[in-house]
């Protein structure tokens, strides 16, 4: 357990591949979107392939302060949703508790020279003194990437986002916050049409909160939100204008005998992802990660245990806090994987055709560059064999919440405190 | 919090262990052994739940999502209090320290979560306790769901909740005259706001949304407090025992002063 120095705004807090793979855009505490680009294949330069260097680096978000409630607003970025590329420019959306913003990333590798009007240094030319006509040439420059912010959707979520996802239509998105999902143009920002909304009347009687949502991959009628309660709605928006009625409910009935004053806690859904291919969905609660049929509602088809071992451990990781920790969970491509991180740094990979599991560890003192990361276990039983970590060990501040993984290929990004991990398929 | 180590005694008398008796009652006195860790450790999770609510950050504010969750435990806790009888126990003897003694502020705000009277559970099954889940410290499952199981069984006893004051899930607020006034006297005049208990309104008055309808019509405006600025300030300048000046409060009553001032005098 070392006290490592580093500045909390470097405290990475989402995690993202663009829609080709090409590009991976980090946010972090202090505001920032850090984002990677991977290299092209090159001859000259073998040992690069693949790799990911920082492509743009801007501050999309600034500590604000609420003069009604006297509270600061943090800067941190809660999530960042890519948008599909329309253009040569690249647009991501990216937010913090209350505000979300849609971010224009071009780049400007040449420039015009041979201007007919002005010189060189812009100066305009005497134009008694041009005496021909040239036709501007594009000379290449150094690469020159900038951000601009194009749209603010503000002053829509009274309590903290926790989610925004961009619809199949390539038109609208939904951003979440505990109580609320509003649904949005993404021309528009003045206005947004709030399409749940379970505040109760008395905010006493307020027993349950959203944790996610997120909007179908190709019904773009379609999305899903997640309680606290360890429960699912799917909505279909054209059904009603406000979808306070779910079309179907997905919850798991709960075993009797594992009961107790943690069960509704371990129980909240701290991630929700639709597979690509549309047809499951995935959950991350405390302990474990669901994969449901969207077709069965009584309960997952797949389950699978992230850290079992903690469950013993309820008591001390509510003492810390630690059993409010919000994992993230991810699909590979073809929806044959999935990925959720644990504590120590470690995070796991299960494979759902050979119902194979993995743990890897993402820390600088276990991986050199184009090693080979090795397995680690946790000990469970009294016995500690040479190479486990026993439980007792393991560093709870060491949290790995936020991963990734490229949408076609074996890449895979692993967000470990403020550092980021990036982690491919060796090719020989 | 409030007095620890007072003598817990369960709905029967007889339950409690004859001194000098184990021989004879070696089982059973196990088993009120293991079910009074069973309390302490459930006590504790209560203790530590409850300062979880009041501690809450400077200056941003507290995650909603673990205030709803530590607030369900809390409440778990208290119904499974009240269907043995420990509830109305534990807030006797409250009820009694606070008339003797001057009561902190700390123990106002304990008293105010604590002190609920639930209409739904009377009258309400009995419901099973639940099993303790064994971790460091705590007893292990097994005989916790034999030893617990046989106390239930005892039937609970109806709550009735003699704290000063009580709050049912409905939202409703009931005040027992007497100690009501002790306690809450001097408060209920400053702020005649119908929902005066700090640690609840610290959990959700920055959520509470009676502004809501102004939110979709005036931009920049997010959800205010229940009290406006100006009562706020009324009930800073009357410095009491109020809860607003107590160690819950998020805020220091001089930063609340000093920024009031600003908005008012414009800068």
């Amino acid at each position: 357990m070392s006290a490592s120095s580093f500045n909390q705004a470097d405290i990475i807090s989402t995690v993202e591949f663009n829609y080709s793979g090409e590009l991976l855009a980090t946010g972090d505490k202090g505001g920032r979107v850090v984002i990677f680009q991977r290299e092209q294949e090159s001859k000259n330069r073998p040992h690069s392939r693949g790799e990911y260097n920082v492509y743009s680096t801007f501050q999309s978000h600034e500590p604000e302060f609420d003069y009604l409630k006297s509270l600061e607003i943090e800067e941190k970025i809660n999530k960042i949703r890519w948008l599909p590329q329309q253009n040569a420019a690249h647009s991501l959306l990216s937010t913090n508790d209350k505000t979300i913003k849609l971010w224009k990333i071009s780049q400007r590798d040449k420039r015009a020279e041979g201007y007919n009007l002005k010189d060189e240094d812009g100066r305009l030319r005497d134009p008694f003194r041009i005496t021909s006509l040239r036709v501007p040439v594009l000379l290449p420059m150094d690469r020159m990437v900038e951000a601009s912010p194009r749209r603010i959707f503000a002053n829509a979520h009274t309590y903290h986002i926790n989610s925004i996802s961009v619809n199949s239509d390539h038109e609208t998105y939904l951003s979440a916050d505990d109580l609320r999902v509003n649904l949005w143009h993404l021309e528009i920002t003045d206005r947004s049409f709030n399409i749940v909304d379970i505040k109760p009347a008395n905010m006493e009687e307020l027993t349950e909160v959203i944790t996610a949502a997120e909007c179908h991959p190709h019904q773009c009628n379609v999305f899903v939100y997640s309680s606290s309660k360890g429960t699912i709605r799917l909505c279909d928006m054209r059904a009603a204008a406000l979808c306070d009625r779910q079309s179907k409910f997905f919850e798991e009935p709960e075993d009797p005998s594992s009961r107790s004053f943690f069960s509704e806690i371990i129980s909240s859904i701290s991630d929700v992802k639709f597979s690509h291919s549309g047809r499951y969905m995935m959950t991350r609660d405390y302990l474990s990660v669901k994969v449901w049929d969207l077709n069965m509602e009584n309960r997952p088809v797949e389950t699978y245990q992230v850290h079992e071992y903690l469950r013993s451990k309820l008591c001390s990781l509510y003492e810390n806090d630690c059993i409010f920790d919000k994992f993230e969970c991810c699909w590979n491509g073809a929806d044959s994987a999935i990925m959720t991180g644990s504590y120590n740094n470690f995070f796991r990979m299960f494979d759902r055709n050979t119902r194979r599991d993995v743990t890897l560890e993402a820390s600088r003192e276990n991986s050199k560059p184009r090693a080979i990361l090795k397995a680690r276990k946790v000990s469970t039983g009294g016995k500690r064999k040479k190479d486990e970590i026993s439980v007792d060990s393991l560093d709870f501040n060491k949290k790995i919440l936020h991963t990734a993984w490229h949408p076609k290929e074996n890449v895979i990004a692993v967000a470990a405190t403020n550092n980021l991990y990036i982690f491919q398929d060796k090719i020989n | 919090m409030f007095p620890k180590g007072t003598k817990r005694k369960f709905s029967d008398s007889g339950d409690e262990p004859a001194a000098g008796g184990e021989d004879v009652n070696q089982p059973s006195s196990v088993a009120v052994r293991m079910l009074s860790s069973y309390s302490l450790q459930r006590q504790s999770l209560l203790d530590m739940s409850l300062i979880k609510l009041q501690l809450c950050h400077m200056l941003v504010e507290p995650n909603l999502c673990r205030s709803v969750l530590i607030a369900n435990t809390v409440r778990q806790i208290q119904e499974e209090m009240t269907q043995d009888g420990t509830w109305q126990i534990m807030t006797q003897a409250l009820s009694a320290a606070n008339a003797a003694a001057q009561c902190s502020a700390d123990r106002l705000v304990a008293t105010e979560v604590l002190c609920r009277q639930t209409e739904a559970t009377q009258g309400e099954q009995v419901l099973k306790p639940f099993p303790a889940v064994g971790s460091e410290g705590c007893p292990a499952e097994e005989e916790e769901e034999v030893v617990v199981e046989e106390e239930g069984e005892g039937g609970p006893q109806p709550p009735t909740c003699q704290a000063p004051l009580a709050w049912t899930p409905a939202g409703k607020r009931k005040m027992d005259s007497r100690t009501a006034e002790q306690v809450f006297g001097t408060f209920e005049i400053k702020n005649p706001a119908p929902s005066p208990d700090p640690a609840l309104e610290e959990l959700f008055s920055d959520v509470d949304a009676s502004y809501y309808d102004l939110d979709t019509v005036l931009t920049g405006m997010q959800s205010a407090p229940k009290m406006g600025p100006y009562d706020l300030l009324e009930s800073l300048s009357s410095h009491g025992p109020s809860p607003l000046s107590s160690s819950t409060s998020c805020r220091s009553d001089l930063n609340e002063l000093d920024h009031i001032m600003e908005i008012i005098v414009g800068s």
